[in-house]
């Protein structure tokens, strides 16, 4: 007791000289351009939101109108629909999206020669510009039955498929496009994680006469399991914030088929050619916000156990 | 050891700079939007639309040339330029905007009420021609202080119906024999569809063009889509007769006829690509459209068709619109001088000079771009003839294949867009045309009921 209370007595006191001879102006030159890049780009535009969800303004005169945007929104008839839409895009994606990469990674990492040129391959839709996959993408989805997929189904006899042009295919469509987009960087996330799996596991496996399956299923999916976890979540936020495909594609239709929450935040800022709600619009977007943060903190606490790898 | 850490923090220290220093920069470039370096006015245009045609641009780079030489101390620097409902507000609000830009006729009022066109009225009333214009287009642009603020320019158009005279010949139709009822459009569009594989008819959807088409034959068949109270106030009435038979139309020729194709997400410039590379049939558009059908799509005039879109029942009309050019607010009175010459030169002075007509007439044609697309006359009609006859000897389009429009363009009433919240209008009824054109059950009275419900909400909205 005696001691820890002499070393407290013992500590020089904090005086600005102390700060400067300890280090502490380099350390916040070092943390400056950081700190003016994200105030700049990041903070001050998130704080402008936050003022301007409460105002209505055309970006020339401005009034404030308290809580009356969070009202228009909430009354919008077509949030339901974007909602719901945003919700089946992630469900899709999460089917689809989620599994196809890590199933990929797996079998890549079984593969002994030429590994290099796989990742590669697997990597090389996401160095494709998003706009040009899109553009490409939309010559392929051609409905009619000489459309380039069409014509691929018609060799195994099966489609046309109407692709975009109907309300039930069109969010499949994007969804297929969208993992085929994204899958690459999930794939080399899940690479890298595979290589830190001690190879000793797969041998103590292969010793006990355990199959590919539950080596993947015993030994791979745990030591996996806190990459697991964020790719998850990232997923979550980011088909929540879907926008590029259906703007894109389909411009959320047909008939609002595939109007999400990120593409109904920019019909209200620019969806008229006369200036939009850009008040709605950043209501909207801090709703999202707001929504993603609670699900992100209630994710982080139940799943705080199990990620402890 | 300490001499990599003073170079490391000079390093960052410079980096930081570096980044201030980038950040203030893109303010200095705007402080350059006064336009004006070494005593020469730089002043951004409009072009053409994104992805023409190589020939296009020389003979627009040509025009500029001989502006330049007439204007030694104006720079202009042109910008290609689409305009779209969906992406002029970011535009605008990002300043993205070209100095001279183009908008439509039902944008000017609402654009001038914001404050967000520059006031060119002095410049305009020195043109020679300024008393000239037909004063229901003029009004267009036109502000409520009697002001104007926007100029009538590149053209007027009323709308007409396209049609490729390759399938109409493929289908055993006589192309010299255009439908002139909607009866026998759907007739044609289905011996199109069967005979060839192709939409035989096909209509726009998105971007608000479905709505500004379904408008188009809503009108036709007598209906209205909002009418203008005394008060001033706007009545949606987009569940009107008309425009119910309109998408009765659409849905029988989709789901009975199955002759409008299989891609129906379709907006002015795709459906433009589609027809010029054969895939459609027919389709309604402004009748100014053969001109960007040929710079941006390359369309084969051989196959080209126009005709008069079919009128039927009491107060059946054509849909007319057309385009401003208007000059940023940003624009210096330097930039505003500079902007209303070149809209002088490049729109108008070749509609009421014969010299300029000449040249301009010439240039395209050294570049095979069109001249003597049919449009509606910015003046008078009489005016309009006349200036017909500078140009006779060099126009190239293949008017005799647009006599169906043009025999009767003067003599369809003409309706202009609907004036309250146009494109919010045109917006709702892009839903209901795509909910009719990919849904075989759609329920029309209830799409149509709804729709006018919101944009009834928008109009009390924007009144109030």
């Amino acid at each position: 007791m005696a001691l820890t209370h002499d070393a407290r007595e013992a500590r020089p006191r904090r005086t600005p000289v102390t700060w400067v001879r300890r280090g502490g102006l380099s350390t916040l030159v070092f943390a400056l351009p950081l700190l003016v890049v994200f105030g700049l780009f990041s903070w001050l535009p998130i704080g402008r939101a936050v003022v301007m969800s409460l105002q209505e303004t055309n970006l020339v005169t401005t009034a404030w109108v308290g809580l009356d945007n969070f009202r228009t929104v909430l009354a919008d008839p077509l949030l339901a629909t974007a909602v719901g839409n945003t919700l089946w895009f992630a469900a899709l994606a999460l089917l689809f999206g989620y599994p196809v990469p890590l199933l990929a990674a797996v079998l890549m990492s079984e593969v002994r020669r030429a590994k290099g040129l796989y990742s590669a391959l697997a990597y090389l839709p996401v160095v494709v510009p998003p706009v040009v996959a899109v553009l490409l993408w939309k010559f392929f989805f051609d409905a009619r039955p000489e459309g380039v997929f069409n014509t691929m189904l018609g060799w195994v006899g099966a489609g046309p498929v109407p692709w975009l042009q109907d309300a039930d295919w069109a969010m499949p469509s994007l969804v297929l496009e969208a993992t085929w987009a994204a899958a690459g960087g999930t794939i080399i996330i899940y690479l890298a994680a595979l290589t830190s799996v001690p190879g000793e596991l797969y041998d103590a496996a292969e010793v006990d006469g355990a199959s590919v399956w539950r080596k993947v299923w015993h030994v791979t999916m745990p030591q996996l399991r806190g990459v697991l976890f964020i790719t998850f979540i990232l997923q979550i936020i980011g088909t929540a914030q879907v926008f590029l495909e259906p703007y894109l594609f389909t411009d959320g239709g047909p008939a609002n088929a595939t109007i999400t929450v990120l593409l109904l935040v920019y019909r209200y800022a620019f969806g008229q050619s006369l200036g939009g709600d850009y008040g709605a619009a950043t209501a909207l977007s801090l709703m999202l916000a707001a929504v993603l943060a609670v699900l992100s903190v209630v994710y982080f606490r139940l799943t705080r156990s199990w990620s402890q790898t | 050891m300490r001499s990599s850490r003073t170079t490391a923090l000079a390093l960052t220290g410079a980096l930081s700079f570096t980044l201030l220093a980038a950040c203030s920069s893109g303010s200095d470039d705007a402080g350059e939007g006064d336009g004006t370096s070494g005593g020469t006015t730089v002043l951004r245009v409009v072009s053409l639309l994104p992805g023409s045609e190589q020939e296009a641009f020389d003979a627009f780079d040509e025009q500029v040339a001989q502006f330049e030489a007439a204007n030694p101390d104006i720079d202009v620097q042109p910008e290609e330029y689409e305009w779209k409902a969906t992406t002029f507000a970011a535009q605008l609000a990002g300043g993205t905007l070209p100095d001279v830009f183009e908008i439509p006729f039902t944008d000017g009022k609402t654009l001038i009420e914001n404050g967000q066109l520059a006031d060119i009225d002095a410049q305009f009333q020195a043109l020679p021609y300024a008393d000239d214009f037909n004063p229901n287009v003029l009004e267009a642009g036109t502000g409520a202080d009697g002001k104007v603020y926007a100029i009538p320019a590149k053209s007027v158009y009323g709308i007409g119906l396209h049609y490729n005279r390759a399938l109409f010949e493929q289908a055993g139709l006589d192309p010299d024999d255009p439908p002139t009822t909607w009866d026998e459009v759907r007739a044609d569009a289905k011996a199109i569809a069967d005979a060839t594989g192709q939409a035989g008819y096909a209509t726009m959807t998105q971007n608000n063009t479905g709505g500004w088409q379904l408008t188009v034959a809503s009108y036709a068949r007598g209906g209205r889509v909002e009418t203008t109270n005394d008060d001033g106030t706007y009545t949606a009435t987009l569940d009107d007769a008309g425009t119910k038979e309109a998408l009765e139309y659409l849905h029988d020729l989709r789901w009975e006829d199955n002759s409008m194709g299989a891609n129906f997400l379709l907006d002015w410039s795709s459906i433009n690509q589609a027809f010029a590379a054969g895939q459609v049939g027919m389709y309604t558009s402004g009748s100014d459209v053969y001109t960007s059908l040929v710079q941006t799509d390359a369309i084969d005039p051989d196959d080209y068709g126009l005709t008069a879109v079919p009128l039927e029942g009491d107060d059946a009309g054509v849909l007319g619109g057309g385009t401003l050019a208007a000059v940023s607010t940003s624009a210096s009175e330097a930039q505003k001088e500079a902007a209303v010459k070149w809209i002088d030169f490049y729109y108008l002075r070749k509609l009421t000079d014969q010299d300029a007509a000449v040249k301009d007439a010439e240039t395209l044609v050294a570049s095979d771009q069109p001249v003597g697309t049919p449009v509606l006359p910015i003046f008078s009609q009489e005016q309009y003839d006349e200036s017909q006859t500078w140009i006779a000897d060099l126009v190239n389009v293949p008017l005799d294949q647009m006599t169906g429009f043009t025999d009767v363009i003067f003599d369809q009433p003409l309706v202009p867009e609907p004036a309250g919240s146009t494109q919010e209008l045109y917006g709702a009824l892009d839903t209901v045309v795509q909910a009719v054109l990919t849904d075989e059950d759609a329920d029309i009275d209830a799409l149509l009921e709804q729709a006018d419900a919101n944009v009834q909400a928008i109009l009390d909205k924007n009144a109030g």
